[in-house]
């Protein structure tokens, strides 16, 4: 069992949890993932690795009530026990060698981008970053991006705070006035790092993205989570989660995300249901 | 013939096996309760009587374990189950599962003298009752060893595994074994379905094991969280690597990552170790659809199919490239699949996944095949039947052409030597790898095998780390 020794709210559908991992703080990079499973009839949902801790032992991560897990998840507090924890999965990103990045995180993916942008600007690399929200509602992480960046960048499709519009504006202004990046991190939802990957193809800037499909072992057992990336298909869970997001074939990637959207109704449905009481009975 | 009648004792000379009583196919393809219910004790004492006791024992060298096969089955045709039991045990750690999906009619049934004329002894199904009826009436209480204080770690708790990590711990050693997934067993408990081998059942020889002092750490991704190198600096002396075959393999076709495309894998792991036949009281669901084609003609194929008639499917397809003589199913399995009304489409390759517009299966393109000259396995090749190609409506396709081993330990362990297509290099005899103190056996080291192969090959290392670590001491 594994305990939740803090949770925090960071927005109204985002929270973060620390949860006491001792063998997997050790070892966690960034980029890698973890699978976990909140109780004996849950799945097993992957989560990225948000921030460790090695002296503490622990490891934070970060999620978005989106479905039955994350929400059962998210009723959890501080001292509770997951039933299951299992990392570092994936393969971590590479860093050497760089000397000036973009990290852009959209939404979610801000909590990913995170301990990326965190790694490079200790490292010493010249960090601009990037992160995108729907509205002023939905900023993460905003304070830690800022200590771990050379520069940050804000944005909201809404304007409701910092500059209206989405990241690809920003990181378009920020490329034509002669910033030279060594390479573009995207970290969010698919359609986001199509988009950016779409952008930095042009100007012929390398760019990473971090793939998030549905998975179930973590380990290259179930090849759930496979995806195209320069024609040949690829485990997210052992060859990434970090891919070229120039070669990745994203359309194919948000056809199967889909693939259980009915079947997560129903799941939540259900679970509304129960919660409800005898109300819906 | 060498032939030991007894004194007490007429042997039935009924030419078949005691029938074993099973579910009624048409009801059975609609739950997942086990098929085949096990014999009644007159049954068993009845069927054991069929055994000739021969002087020779041909059955036991069919044996990958080497049952004392005549001993246990005179046993049971004197009602001693519990002698029996024990006797099954000396070598074979898990009776209760071997029984069930062992392979027997190619291994102890094969040999078997009353083969010759009518049906053999059904020593499978003897093993089965032994040990069921063992486990149901004798509170579990294996005894623990005097600890020796030496500590072995198992990586894997697969059939390999555990009998390695059973046969370390009688000796006295201190077995810890990690489990990558959150339950464990290995193939035993995401692979083999629950109306083949009740998942209860697992978990009672895991029971066993623990009562025997192994400590099993599940969560554990060995190459991960632990190097091989990690776990010799935390004490432990030696290392058996039974991490199974858990990389699946695609056909190469156009359309396999289209909606509804699954790996027999992840098929059988949602419904097996997730539950997803009990969604949505179990969160992992599963697509099954009106029709499904299952591609491959071995023991997995079967597996996945009959779970996609479990589960509602209508129509169950398994598309296999060549005739029925060349499939590796058990021909058990296959007229269970029979029975519960999967459709064999043999001499059948699939060459494309069809897809709707957006992006689901809705059928799968294939051409007929016919026989030609014998390829490099002594199978006759199947060749393409010009103008035959035709289109088979389903909305699943489960893909169950074979595993690979999982690349993950090697991986990590560049000093690890291993075959090109991914096999851990073992010495067949004692299992002894590339790096001194690391062993592996089972479909790690074989390519997807039999669960009592890899329990064979568990026993071998488990003696052979013995002699190792006794040696080292010296």
């Amino acid at each position: 069992m594994f305990k939740i020794l803090k949770k925090e709210v960071l927005n109204t559908s985002v929270k973060l949890m620390e949860i006491e991992a001792p063998h997997i703080a050790k070892k966690a990079e960034p980029g890698q993932f973890i699978i976990l499973r909140v109780n004996e009839n849950g799945e097993r949902i992957p989560l990225t690795i948000a921030d460790y801790d090695r002296e503490k032992g622990t490891v934070t991560i970060i999620f978005q009530e989106v479905g039955k897990t994350t929400r059962l998840l998210g009723q959890l507090n501080e001292g509770d026990l997951l039933l299951d924890f299992v990392g570092p999965l994936g393969v971590a990103s590479h860093f050497e060698g760089l000397k000036k990045v973009a990290v852009i995180g959209g939404g979610l993916g801000t909590a990913i981008a995170y301990p990326q942008a965190k790694k490079l600007y200790n490292m010493g690399v010249e960090v601009d970053s990037i992160i995108g929200f729907r509205n002023k509602d939905l900023i993460i992480l905003e304070k830690e991006m800022q200590a771990a960046s050379s520069r940050l960048f804000v944005t909201t499709d809404d304007g409701s705070n910092g500059t209206k519009g989405f990241v690809t504006d920003i990181l378009k202004k920020l490329i034509e006035e002669g910033n030279n990046y060594d390479l573009v991190i995207a970290i969010g939802p698919l359609i986001m790092m199509k988009i950016v990957s779409n952008l930095t193809k042009n100007y012929g800037i390398k760019t990473v993205v971090s793939m998030n499909p549905v998975m179930i072992d973590g380990t290259g057992m179930c090849g759930g989570c496979r995806i195209t990336v320069g024609g040949r298909v690829k485990f997210a869970c052992v060859d990434g989660p970090d891919f070229d997001g120039h070669e990745v074939d994203f359309d194919e990637a948000m056809r199967r995300q889909a693939m259980y959207k009915a079947e997560e109704k129903k799941s939540e449905e259900q679970h509304e249901c129960r919660l409800g009481g005898i109300k819906n009975a | 013939m060498n032939v030991d009648w007894g004194e007490s004792r007429m042997p039935n000379m009924t030419l078949e096996k005691v029938k074993m009583p099973e579910q009624d196919p048409n009801i059975r393809n609609k739950n997942f309760l086990e098929v085949t219910l096990g014999y009644t004790e007159e049954q068993a004492i009845e069927e054991a009587k069929r055994c000739l006791n021969c002087k020779n024992k041909p059955c036991v060298q069919g044996c990958p374990v080497n049952v004392n096969i005549p001993d246990f089955i005179q046993l049971v045709s004197e009602g001693k189950f519990e002698e029996a039991y024990q006797k099954v045990k000396q070598t074979n750690s898990l009776p209760a599962i071997c029984g069930r999906v062992c392979p027997q009619e190619s291994q102890c049934e094969h040999f078997c003298v009353r083969a010759k004329k009518g049906e053999s002894v059904a020593i499978g199904r003897l093993e089965r009752y032994v040990a069921d009826k063992y486990m149901s009436d004798i509170a579990l209480k294996p005894e623990k060893q005097q600890t020796n204080n030496k500590k072995v770690a198992v990586i894997g708790s697969g059939p390999a595994g555990l009998t390695c990590a059973g046969d370390l711990a009688k000796m006295g050693y201190e077995v810890t074994v990690f489990e990558a997934f959150h339950a464990p067993g290995g193939v035993l408990m995401y692979g083999i379905p629950e109306f083949r081998l009740p998942k209860a059942l697992v978990q009672k020889e895991i029971d066993m094991l623990k009562f025997l002092g192994v400590d099993i750490k599940t969560n554990m991704v060995i190459g991960k969280v632990f190097s091989l190198d990690e776990l010799f600096q935390q004490g432990y002396e030696a290392i058996f690597v039974g991490t199974g075959a858990g990389l699946p393999s695609f056909l190469g076709i156009p359309g396999e990552n289209l909606n509804g495309v699954y790996s027999a894998n992840e098929f059988l792991t949602r419904v097996n170790l997730m539950k997803a036949y009990k969604f949505p009281d179990c969160d992992t669901p599963v697509r099954v659809g009106k029709s499904v084609a299952v591609v491959g003609g071995g023991n997995v194929a079967m597996d996945a199919a009959r779970c996609a008639k479990r589960l509602g499917a209508e129509k169950v397809y398994i598309i296999y490239r060549r005739s029925e003589t060349e499939m590796p199913a058990r021909i058990e399995e296959v007229h269970h699949a029979r029975e519960e009304g999967i459709i064999f489409k043999l001499l059948t390759n699939p060459t494309r996944i069809v897809g709707t517009e957006d992006g689901w299966v809705k059928g799968i393109e294939c051409t007929e095949m016919e026989l030609g000259e014998p390829d490099s396995s002594g199978r006759r090749r199947p060749v393409a039947k010009p103008g035959s190609e035709h289109i088979v409506d389903v909305e699943t396709v489960v893909i169950a052409i074979g595993q690979s081993p999982n690349p993950l330990i090697k991986s990590t362990t560049p000093d690890l030597e291993t075959q090109k297509w991914g096999g851990i290099i073992a010495d067949e005899e004692t299992g002894a790898t590339s790096i001194p103190g690391v062993y592996a056996g089972g479909d790690t080291v074989t390519g997807a095998a039999t669960v009592i192969l890899a329990m064979g090959a568990g026993k071998k290392a488990a003696k052979a780390i013995d002699e190792y670590i006794k040696g080292k001491s010296k």
